[in-house]
């Protein structure tokens, strides 16, 4: 039974996932298109199980909403301060600068995490990454502190990370 | 005020709010130096000037009777989607030399992007 139930379900989170996704899409939620999204999130994930063979272990879902809302208040925050940038300061003022961040995060899914979040906030960008894995490359639109942006992305983030992918 | 009066205020703020990012978004593009400065521009506020344009429309649905979540989704594809082309963006301009150039890696390691590959066989670790 619990052979079958795995075999079946590769990958419960990304099977919810699917049907929650399926659900919204439609127009209006009724049993069948219910019980369609269940049927779909069967086949995907048990016809692509060959590339995700490990199931991802310790994630804090609480958490992750936390850090979702903090990250979108940045969002916001940074728009404006870009926006800001963007129309009144010169060009010949501006002060971009390359920052290495090294990382204490070792798992893929953390670390793509944290790229995307630098990625969508203050002025940053994650560029590349150390052929080993241990540190990121990452632009910064104006910084006249390098250290100060990586502090605050290890502080920030990077801390928060590692509280949610244990 | 009736909610319907609120519902249709908020819908011209979260309007205007999404116009003027992408309004910004496309000076910056323009504006800015390089080609790596010039890809902050459209990431960030691309990304606020699209999601106040879909909260508008996700509130115009709900005032008007006829809501939907489906403005959540793709709020949540371009969110995933953004950085990815961001990166290979900022990888391609790291191999054309468009910005100026990038530290060294610490520990004699390399960026991953610059790594020298023999034929198709790429080293195993250096896939990021």
């Amino acid at each position: 039974m619990k052979r079958l139930l795995n075999w079946l379900f590769p990958h419960p989170a990304m099977t919810l996932l699917l049907v929650i996704v399926w659900i919204i899409l439609q127009k209006e939620l009724s049993y069948g298109m219910a019980v369609f999204g269940l049927i779909l999130g069967i086949i995907i994930p048990r016809t692509t199980a060959v590339w995700w063979p490990d199931r991802p272990q310790g994630f804090r879902i609480g958490r992750m909403i936390a850090y979702i809302i903090l990250v979108l208040w940045d969002i916001v925050i940074a728009n404006i301060q870009v926006a800001w940038i963007v129309l009144t300061r010169p060009n010949s003022k501006l002060r971009p600068a390359w920052i290495i961040v090294p990382l204490d995060l070792r798992k893929p899914e953390a670390i793509s995490v944290l790229a995307g979040t630098i990625t969508l906030t203050p002025g940053t960008v994650s560029a590349d990454m150390s052929s080993s894995g241990s540190c990121l490359l990452v632009h910064a639109l104006d910084a006249p502190n390098p250290d100060a942006i990586r502090d605050e992305i290890k502080q920030r983030y990077e801390a928060r990370l590692k509280e949610i992918f244990v | 005020m009736t909610w319907h009066e609120i519902g249709t205020y908020a819908v011209a703020v979260f309007l205007l709010i999404g116009a003027f990012f992408t309004l910004v978004g496309a000076i910056g593009l323009f504006r800015l130096s390089d080609a790596m400065t010039r890809l902050h521009a459209p990431t960030k506020v691309g990304t606020m000037g699209i999601g106040a344009l879909l909260l508008a429309s996700m509130t115009s649905g709900f005032v008007a009777g006829v809501g939907s979540f489906h403005e959540l989704l793709i709020m949540a594809f371009l969110f995933v989607t953004a950085p990815i082309s961001a990166n290979f963006i900022s990888k391609v301009n790291i191999h054309m030399k468009s910005s100026f150039a990038p530290p060294d890696a610490p520990d004699e390691q390399t960026w991953s992007t610059l790594i020298e590959r023999d034929g198709d066989e790429g080293p195993e670790s250096g896939s990021a």
